[in-house]
């Protein structure tokens, strides 16, 4: 019994403490949203200009800091899930490693280099923090298993903004086709500079292995 | 035997200097490896080549670097399967790869032709160390014929 009462003596104050805190906490909100309505005394006008400036710069260069951080192949790869599957993947691929060194890294191609757009992908992303803490994807079959429906979200992106991550290297303006096989020649005069039809349509699959592409147009 | 034993001799040492001097490897010693000579591009035309025997399956004159043909796809029939033809311009595959081992025609690419590169090879455009004699069949069956060319 007397086991009992210990706990029953410790939990007993703790609810006062708590409401002791949030009661000051209470206060201090009350007292800061005072401070902040009434006019300063003690500073001013041109320090609290200034010194709102430079917190505006820090606090701007800070987030954009911490954004860019967010867009580097390091910070993509850093999940398991990208490092062994995707990132795998486009390691054998002329994304990676071609004749003239330039390459593409995972934001070149995912993450739209438009601010407002490449905010609300950022916002998209946070589903993918969340799909890693429950390991939606991770293992190779469970990756696997749902590469087509995560493939399906890109081919739908490349397709709304006209493959826009694509074209911000690959320009039809400046392709010297002249340069190309005469296949490519043929493809690229009747469907791309016609607008019929964009990157996405053809290219498919070619920095990552393909889902399973039954049903998929103008596949087998 | 002296004369056996003089030719032997000469032969021998007529091999040596020719397996150093004259051979595919180069001048490379027996139990040496050579530097790897380098990798010749792929042909990358659209023209179509001649088959040099009737059961010949055609080369792919084009280049097929990364195109993938697994269980997930197949990157050829983008372009050669029947329903992509007349956007593609390529041609067909035949009809004898909708056939099973049975001699059945199926509805679309028979699993066992599926992998294209099986028997579809693609070009280099690597000069050959050894020449080709090869003599076409039509070639061969225009000596007989009375305006052949002997």
């Amino acid at each position: 019994m007397s086991s009992g009462d210990i706990p029953e003596g410790a939990k007993a104050p703790v609810p006062d403490k708590r409401r002791g805190l949030v009661r000051r906490a209470w206060q201090f909100v009350l007292d800061l949203i005072d401070v902040l309505l009434k006019p300063s005394s003690i500073f001013g006008l041109g320090v609290l200009v200034l010194a709102g400036f430079a917190a505006g710069v820090i606090f701007w260069g800070g987030f954009n800091t911490a954004l860019e951080l967010t867009n580097t192949e390091k910070f993509c790869t850093g999940c398991h899930e990208m490092k062994d599957n995707v990132f795998a993947e486009l390691k054998s691929t002329v994304h990676f490693s071609n004749r003239s060194g330039v390459r593409a890294s995972c934001p070149d191609c995912h993450v739209p280099h438009n601010w407002t757009d490449k905010i609300a992908r950022k916002m998209q992303a946070s589903k993918e923090v969340w799909g890693h803490l429950f390991g939606t994807i991770d293992t190779r079959e469970k990756f696997t298993d749902r590469r087509l429906e995560l493939a399906l979200h890109e081919w739908a992106r490349f397709k709304a903004n006209d493959s826009l991550e694509c074209r911000n290297c690959h320009s039809a303006q400046s392709m010297d086709i002249t340069k190309q096989s005469p296949r490519a020649v043929e493809a690229h005069q009747r469907f791309l500079f016609t607008g019929e039809k964009t990157c996405i349509d053809c290219h498919k699959g070619i920095a990552h292995h393909l889902p399973d592409m039954r049903g998929v147009p103008g596949w087998q | 035997m002296m004369l056996v034993a003089a030719s032997v001799a000469a032969g021998s040492s007529a091999l040596l200097a020719q397996s150093v001097s004259s051979s595919l490897r180069g001048p490379t010693p027996l139990n040496d490896e050579g530097p790897a000579p380098p990798i010749q591009p792929m042909k990358n035309t659209a023209e179509k080549e001649v088959r040099n025997y009737p059961e010949q399956p055609p080369v792919i004159p084009h280049a097929i670097d990364g195109y993938q043909v697994d269980m997930q796809g197949n990157k050829c029939l983008s372009c050669h399967a029947r329903a992509r033809t007349a956007e593609s311009k390529a041609p067909m595959l035949s009809i004898t790869h909708f056939m099973d081992r049975d001699g059945q025609f199926l509805a679309s690419v028979s699993p066992r032709r599926f992998f294209c590169t099986q028997c579809h090879v693609p070009q280099s455009t690597a000069n050959p160390p050894v020449s080709n004699d090869f003599v076409d069949i039509d070639t061969l069956l225009a000596h007989d014929k009375p305006g052949g060319k002997r």
